[in-house]
């Protein structure tokens, strides 16, 4: 028995319907005579408060409440590679063809085709006993992607009564007939999963591979492992979503969900134009191949946007499901606080700072927690992950507000985003003084097996001169620059080269917009040498000026983006000419000297 | 089904600009309301919350003057709609969307929703032509695209609309002769500012093809809630019905915040910053995310919103949430201002984040984002130095840290400075960005490629 109740009341996006003693928790409901979905959010009596996921403009008390009997649910099923949805799991092309270029209400489409045939090869065979959440075929969802069929977790599993032979198959088709305890009943190539719910995992295993991302800021100095969680705060004009998109592009993982909540709408419509162009720098193929969008823009419907996260972490559940990487990008978790803020406003609950519900911080916990690295249900052994990045937008640029406060209690991974650094064009602004890692000890393995033995002590090298040039800077301020011994002056002067040689990274600039692991070791080294160098050019009587003189410093600064991937032998050939370069002023030193 | 014009007279409460009807039946929420006075005068104002016999109305001109006994709230089934058509080009309207120049109500096409719908982003075009407005800090190192939001942040006393006046009358997109209007509204602004812009639009023959919805300072302030609507309504018809490109200045977006600020106190939400509602940043984007283009048409809307920072803090709420949304902020800077430098745009504060896809070769030319780039690394340089040399003086600073000094000067009297009536183009901007970048040796141009240099640096003597 579903509910059917009566509007009694609407402020907004929030709606009280009477007669709804048969509504559940969190049951998607039709709302008004446009069935407008919503979400039941608290029940008293037979009154049930419904957050409404579309505008309510026009909405009469008195219109009727239909209950669904379904908890607010997603199609997980072949075909979502590629797409934009809604924050309700809507194709905004689908809504586009049905009421053109601006966004009208009410409308239901599916979120697949689901008449789309798709050649369907088994991996079953008749008689398998087989648990939940196995795998019962696979079929290529796009070049880049091969879509396993799964059975739904939540499914009794049993033995296979019959399975479908390769063929192509459209979604309504049953593939397989299953049969646990004398009860028969159908898979089929999709299956729907409530987004609040996490997708069970049999083991989480530790993240310690780190998560590949390009930018040299972020995996040289605070990376963040795969199935790992992050967070980067800042105010705008800081970088956020540049630096959410670079890492849509360039992560080493094989899907890519980006979820826009609450952000521009400029912003999706640039990662549609702009990712089908973008190729992968491993398969080769286009990214879009590997993205699913998620994009619930600033002006659209403040509720959806808060499913929005939950709809996007499901469908990452799912790929990690078939034991694949899987990045997360959530631009901006601050807007989802919002909406939450929102409706616990209409809904008159006590809030707690500046205006925040009382459970922002479980939410937020909850949310960050279905990140995580692990073992799939079933058969075959299928290890997958889900790394969730979260931007934050605190008011004011001011770290100490709730969302931000409560955020890092639940991430490893910090990016604090600086506005002085953007001011001065410094980007991506990540400001290496107040960002941190808790990755660096679990993944250095993964390095030193993979790039070099040197990375990790590299690394602390390149970092600890940033932070003696932090502590002499308070000095500088106060004294100017010449008060400082020469020792101390060339802290300063490789500190300026490593920012600029290093840290800085333009996003839009062909070659500078991706850094292999590789080429960012060897940046490093380049940097970190010249430093070894310099200081012993200084214990032998070289003076400073001559060392800043040099010629090859400008060189160095713009090897990032004038020596591309393919030639990366070059910075070699740099370091060992700085090399010389350092062995010939010496030599005349010792001439004049000994002259 | 709907019952055009049931009234209720019924009136238990008013507060503020809020009037509380009570045993209504038959309306729906964001219903538009006449509200007639015991007078008979007629004012307009919407729902804001329906429900259990009671509606909550909000007041566009203010509830002075009415009283709980007599006065009519008529509902009128439908929501707040302005008439729409070519005909409002040269026109001037009051916040409403009512004539104020004497001339009759203009025949309309059609009439069409103030609230708008979201532009589907899939739908969305990019926007990526450069808008060349013939000010040398915008274009070079600003640089505007149709279809773009990109505020100014102001402050009281700042020459803001003479900035957006200047950008308005010599806006192009060049090598283009498409047709263009201007969409302008005034909330909340003193009858001079109001003037001045229409006298600027008059004097460069823009006026024909402008529409101006005047909200002025002693107009009803909750009416500053649907200027910005009605005048966004008429240019989403002009660009993407008429396929004109549209330019919307939208004057003092702070009014239309205290505005918003003012009906969320009478309703005794739960206030998020300084007062104002946890909702105004997505109240906000209502408005400012109307700008753009829309695929296969070719019209445009680029939103020029302009705010005054109280107190020049760009960390209050409305300059914070603004920045945001919007595509970038241009920030004037009281310090040049006080310095008596036109315009006054703390270049290192602002940002243009479309710019990257409106410059360089084919667009502008081959070199324009390095040396933007450049521009704000060397210029923020500078103003280290500056400080620096406050406290040091300057015979504690380096040979190289002397000659950003140098380019500081250089960069704001023959880059930034130029005069109000003054139209550069963009070779002559980068002329000038080159000529300022020269002041500093080669080797400090660490954010622009060599083949750049090679071409178009030359050395200063000394």
């Amino acid at each position: 028995m579903v509910a059917r109740g009566r509007i009694v009341w609407i402020s907004g996006p929030a709606v009280k319907a009477d007669g709804m003693s048969e509504a559940k928790m969190y049951e998607t409901v039709y709302v008004g005579e446009s069935r407008l979905i919503g979400e039941v959010i608290r029940l008293t009596g037979d009154t049930a408060f419904i957050q409404v996921y579309e505008s309510t403009s026009g909405l009469k008390p008195g219109e009727p409440v239909m209950g669904t009997g379904n908890p607010l649910s997603v199609l997980l099923g072949p075909g979502m590679i590629g797409r934009i949805y809604d924050g309700i799991q809507r194709p905004l092309d689908d809504i586009a063809k049905q009421s053109g270029a601006f966004i009208s209400r009410g409308i239901a489409v599916d979120p697949v085709d689901k008449r789309r045939r798709y050649r369907f090869v088994p991996t079953v065979k008749v008689g398998d006993d087989i648990e939940p959440g196995s795998k019962l075929g696979e079929v290529n969802e796009t070049q880049l992607i091969k879509h396993h069929i799964m059975l739904p977790p939540d499914s009794p599993g049993g033995r296979v009564i019959a399975v479908e032979k390769e063929g192509e198959y459209d979604l309504e088709h049953p593939i397989a007939t299953l049969e646990k305890n004398g009860k028969r009943y159908e898979a089929k190539m999709y299956h729907y999963w409530p987004v609040r719910r996490p997708r069970p995992l049999k083991e989480k295993l530790d993240p310690e591979i780190p998560l590949i991302t390009g930018q040299r800021v972020i995996d040289t100095l605070f990376p963040v492992a795969k199935g790992g969680t992050a967070a980067i705060p800042g105010g705008f004009g800081t970088g956020k979503t540049v630096t959410m998109h670079q890492i849509a592009k360039w992560a080493d993982a094989q899907v890519v969900i980006y979820i826009g909540c609450g952000e521009r709408g400029n912003e999706m419509t640039e990662v549609l134009v702009e990712f089908p162009h973008l190729t992968d720098p491993r398969s080769g193929r286009p990214l879009m191949e590997r993205t699913v969008l998620v994009a619930n823009t600033s002006n659209m419907p403040v509720a959806a946007r808060e499913a929005s996260i939950y709809t996007g972490v499901t469908m990452g559940e799912y790929y990690r499901d078939m034991g694949y990487d899987v990045v997360l990008v959530a631009d901006s978790t601050s807007r989802w606080a919002e909406a939450l803020r929102e409706m616990s406003g209409r809904l008159e609950e006590m809030p707690a700072e500046e205006g925040y519900p009382s459970y922002l911080a479980s939410r937020l916990a909850e949310f960050y927690e279905r990140a995580g690295r692990g073992i799939a249900l079933g058969t075959p052994e299928r290890i997958g992950s889900v790394t969730l990045i979260g931007a934050v937008s605190p008011s004011g640029a001011d770290f100490t507000e709730p969302v931000t406060t409560h955020t890092i209690r639940f991430i490893k991974t910090f990016w604090g985003l600086d506005t002085r650094l953007a001011y001065s064009r410094h980007y991506p602004a990540i400001n290496w003084m107040i960002s941190y890692s808790g990755y660096v000890n679990s993944i250095a393995k993964w390095w030193m097996k993979n790039v070099s033995e040197e990375w990790f002590r590299l690394r602390e090298e390149g970092y600890y001169i940033l932070q003696r040039e932090d502590t002499l800077k308070e000095i500088v301020r106060l004294l100017g620059p010449e008060a400082l011994p020469d020792e101390e002056k060339l802290v300063l002067e490789v500190a300026r080269m490593i920012k600029i040689g290093i840290l800085q990274q333009a996003a839009f600039d062909k070659i500078d917009t991706y850094c292999s692991p590789m080429k960012q070791l060897k940046l490093l080294r380049l940097m970190v040498g010249f430093y070894r160098e310099a200081q012993k050019a200084l214990k032998a009587g070289i003076s400073l000026a001559d060392i800043r003189s040099m010629q090859i410093i400008t060189r160095m600064l713009k090897a990032k983006f004038e020596i591309s991937e393919e030639e990366i032998s070059r910075i070699d050939a740099l370091y060992n000419e700085m090399v010389e370069e350092f062995k010939a002023l010496t030599a005349k030193e010792v001439k004049q000297v000994v002259g | 089904m709907v019952e055009v014009g049931v009234e209720y007279t019924r009136v238990s409460e008013i507060r503020g600009p809020l009037l509380i009807v009570e045993g209504v039946s038959r309306a729906s929420f964001d219903e538009l309301v006449e509200v007639e006075t015991t007078d008979g005068i007629k004012r307009l104002g919407k729902v804001l919350e329906v429900g259990q016999g009671k509606a909550v109305i909000q007041v566009f001109e203010g509830t002075t003057g009415l009283s709980v006994k007599g006065t009519r709230a008529r509902f009128l089934g439908k929501t707040m709609e302005v008439p729409v058509s070519q005909e409002l080009l040269g026109r001037v309207f009051d916040g409403l969307g009512r004539p104020i120049d004497g001339l009759p109500e203009p025949i309309a096409e059609e009439f069409r929703d103030v609230n708008g719908a979201p532009i589907n982003p899939e739908r969305r075009e990019y926007p990526r032509d450069f808008i060349q407005t013939g000010v040398s800090v915008i274009d070079g190192m600003l640089t505007l695209v149709r279809g773009q939001k990109l505020p100014i942040f102001s402050g009281s006393g700042m020459p803001h609309n003479v900035l957006a006046a200047q950008i308005a009358r010599q806006a192009t997109v060049v090598g283009s002769g498409e047709e263009f209007a201007v969409v302008f509204a005034a909330i909340g602004v003193q009858y001079s500012e109001a003037q001045y812009f229409k006298r600027s639009l008059e004097e460069s023959g823009a006026l024909r093809r402008s529409t101006l919805f005047l909200n002025l300072a002693d107009d009803p302030a909750i009416e500053r809630i649907i200027t910005p609507r009605v005048a966004l309504t008429v240019a989403e018809y002009l660009a993407f019905d008429l396929n004109m490109h549209v330019l919307v200045i939208l004057t003092d977006m702070t009014n239309y915040a205290e505005a918003l600020r003012e009906i969320s106190a009478a309703r005794e939400e739960v206030p998020g910053r300084k007062g104002y509602p946890g909702y105004l940043y997505t109240d906000l984007a209502t408005i400012y995310e109307r700008a753009g283009r829309i695929k296969s048409v070719k019209g445009s809307i680029t939103q020029m919103p302009i705010l005054s920072m109280p107190a020049d803090d760009i960390t209050h709420p409305i300059p914070d949430l603004t920045g945001y949304i919007t595509e970038g902020q241009i920030v004037l800077s009281r310090d040049l201002f006080r310095r008596d430098i036109y315009p006054p745009v703390g270049v290192l504060m602002s940002l243009s984040r479309l710019m990257k896809d409106g410059v360089g070769e084919g667009k502008t030319r081959a070199d324009h984002m390095e040396v933007s780039n450049q521009l704000y690394d060397a210029y923020a340089r500078a103003q280290e130095v500056r400080a620096l040399s406050e406290i040091v003086g300057k015979a504690g600073l380096t040979g190289v840290d002397l000659k950003y000094l140098d380019f500081g000067d250089a960069f704001e009297q023959q880059f930034l400075k130029q005069a109000v009536d003054e139209n550069r183009t963009l070779e002559e901007t980068l002329r000038r960005a080159w000529d300022v970048l020269s002041t500093l040796p080669e080797g400090e141009l660490t954010k622009i490629k060599e083949v750049h240099i090679k071409k178009h640096y030359r050395a200063k003597a000394g």
